[in-house]
């Protein structure tokens, strides 16, 4: 009885292992080919054999890339860039959370009533507007600001602070009331500490989200000079006389160092994407 | 609690400020602008001027058959397979569970640029991987980027692999909320484990299943970037153009932002109609 039972979850584990490793390299493939063409000539990408292995031409790789646009350059714009939009974004969103958590006030039902309302519709309705205010009206394309600022409307993080924020018991807050601390710093320096979890998946969510951002920068820093690393190897993709190596060197460099993010914090990563769904 | 409105505004208003300027304004503002001719100096109001082009204009229809035809079947093949990633990963007999979440989250952190980048080599007519692989098997080659049903089923493919990932972690979440000793009962009956799937499982899920699909729905409705970079401007002619991409080229390539705006509100119209119905299969059964 036993050994039999025992017996068809060997063979239930089998099947399960002989089913999803196909499909976990499968789903593996296009990464590692990544890796493997940003490390080959254009000569050996465009050859007609099978190479599944790297080779050694990163650096030539890399060399051509920044001979078709600055990439370098591009990839400082793009740090700086989701770096300063995560504090921002952090900052502004747990703030907003905090006050909807944590205070009775008026026009509260009617702030979360529009947050909520308004947060299946597509972003591509919003697109037209923002880009005549910030090119035309504040004449501010191929700016910085341009980049980091419109974004900072996303309300994912607004919901994610007041959910966690929400669940802190309230006598926490009420004893450093009646000691008279301020307000400001009671989320300072007491709620913010408590709900370091949820800030941690909440940035590492932002910071992603901005780094991969695409179609805004593309509209509004389209000046070589201006354009996010995105951008700018986008710009080469579809380009008759480009290196491809250099592309997909391009593409390692703005992928490996998520990938490394990714396996370090995947808690936390997979904490802040989960959370999309517990609203 | 007490009514404390100036300290909640305090917190509130900086994040009220941009979210009114670079979400509500720009909600109202394309209505507005979807009625009104952009391309005189000034603008002037003309109701049927956008929406009427609109209703008679073949590449619209055109974009919102390739947009549907996309959703229709990227979707539910995408959710599906979304499911048994969740389900096997979460399975005890599962092995070096690390490994295959790696694998299958991975696609979660690439960027749009690149992974299109990988995409059009290793699906390159004559020197891809893919058409390599398959002449090895006996497969001749597809032209994935010359033919319409082919480069669709490459956009299909692709946007699958970047997002099935994404969902199994929104439902493997689903999956690990729901209480073991809800099988308990069923595994003493010796219900088989697939019935159990089906009639314990699934149930549980639907509400994080619907949830998944109105997200795909909505960010699938959009799609710009696959159609832009990996079939090269929704080519060919016109096969992978879809809403996202009509509404770029009016809005930024010709600079009709009245046009734009019309395609941006339908988009819109759909997101709210796929919303409404989520609302009514999510609704308490009386």
């Amino acid at each position: 009885m036993t050994t039999s039972r025992s017996q068809a979850r060997l063979g239930r584990s089998i099947l399960l292992h002989l089913f999803l490793t196909p499909l976990a390299l499968v789903w593996l493939f296009p990464l590692w080919m990544m890796v493997v063409f940003s490390t080959m000539p254009d000569n050996g990408i465009f050859s007609p054999g099978i190479e599944l292995l790297p080779h050694d031409g990163f650096i030539d790789n890399f060399n051509n890339l920044q001979r078709d646009t600055n990439f370098v350059g591009a990839i400082g714009i793009s740090v700086s860039v989701a770096v300063t939009y995560t504090i921002l974004s952090v900052l502004l969103t747990s703030m907003a959370g905090w006050a909807l958590a944590r205070y009775e006030f008026h026009g509260k039902g009617a702030v979360v009533a529009i947050i909520f309302g308004t947060i299946t519709l597509p972003y591509a309705v919003v697109l037209i507007p923002q880009f005549i205010m910030v090119a035309r009206d504040f004449a501010l394309a191929n700016t910085w600001i341009a980049l980091i600022v419109p974004p900072l409307f996303n309300s994912l993080g607004v919901l994610f602070m007041r959910q966690a924020f929400s669940m802190m018991p309230a006598e926490l807050f009420d004893a450093a009331r009646v000691e008279g601390v301020k307000e400001w710093r009671i989320f300072l320096f007491v709620a913010l500490p408590l709900a370091r979890p949820m800030l941690a998946a909440l940035a590492i969510i932002l910071f992603l989200a901005s780094w991969n951002n695409y179609l805004w920068p593309l509209l509004i820093n389209s000046q070589p000079g201006a354009m996010t690393a995105p951008v700018a190897l986008g710009t080469l993709i579809g380009l008759t006389k480009v290196s491809w190596g250099g592309i997909m060197a391009g593409a390692v460099m703005l992928t490996v160092p998520m990938l490394i993010v990714f396996v370090l914090l995947q808690r936390h990563f997979i904490a802040g994407i989960a959370a999309g769904a517990v609203k | 609690m007490r009514t404390q409105n100036a300290t909640a505004y305090r917190f509130l208003t900086p994040y009220l400020l941009i979210f009114a300027i670079f979400w509500i304004w720009p909600i109202i503002s394309s209505f507005i602008i979807s009625f009104q001719a952009t391309r005189t100096v000034p603008w002037r109001f003309a109701p049927a001027f956008n929406w009427g082009r609109l209703i008679g204009d073949p590449a619209f229809y055109n974009a919102l058959k390739n947009t549907l035809l996309i959703l229709v079947i990227q979707v539910p093949v995408m959710i599906a397979l979304a499911i048994v990633m969740a389900v096997l990963l979460n399975s005890p007999l599962l092995k070096a569970r690390g490994l295959y979440r790696f694998a299958f989250f991975a696609p979660v952190v690439v960027g749009e640029v690149a992974y299109s980048a990988v995409f059009r080599l290793m699906f390159s007519l004559d020197f891809g991987i893919v058409n390599k692989l398959l002449n090895s098997v006996g497969i001749p080659k597809i032209d994935w980027f010359s033919n319409v049903t082919p480069a669709m089923a490459l956009i299909m493919i692709a946007v699958t692999w970047r997002w099935a990932g994404y969902n199994a972690i929104i439902i493997l979440a689903g999956l690990q909320s729901i209480p073991e000793d809800v099988y308990e009962a069923a595994t003493l009956d010796r219900v088989s484990k697939l019935k159990q799937f089906f009639h314990i499982t699934l149930p549980l899920l639907k509400p994080v299943i619907v949830f998944c699909a109105v997200l795909s729905i909505i960010g699938t409705m959009q799609l710009f970037t696959e159609p832009f970079l990996i079939t090269e401007r929704g080519g060919p002619g016109g096969g992978t153009e879809t809403l996202g991409l009509l509404l770029y080229r009016q809005g930024f390539r010709s600079l009709n932002f009245g046009y734009a705006s019309a395609v941006a509100y339908t988009m819109a119209g759909l997101a709210i109609a796929i919303t409404l119905v989520q609302l009514w299969l999510m609704r308490e059964p009386k």
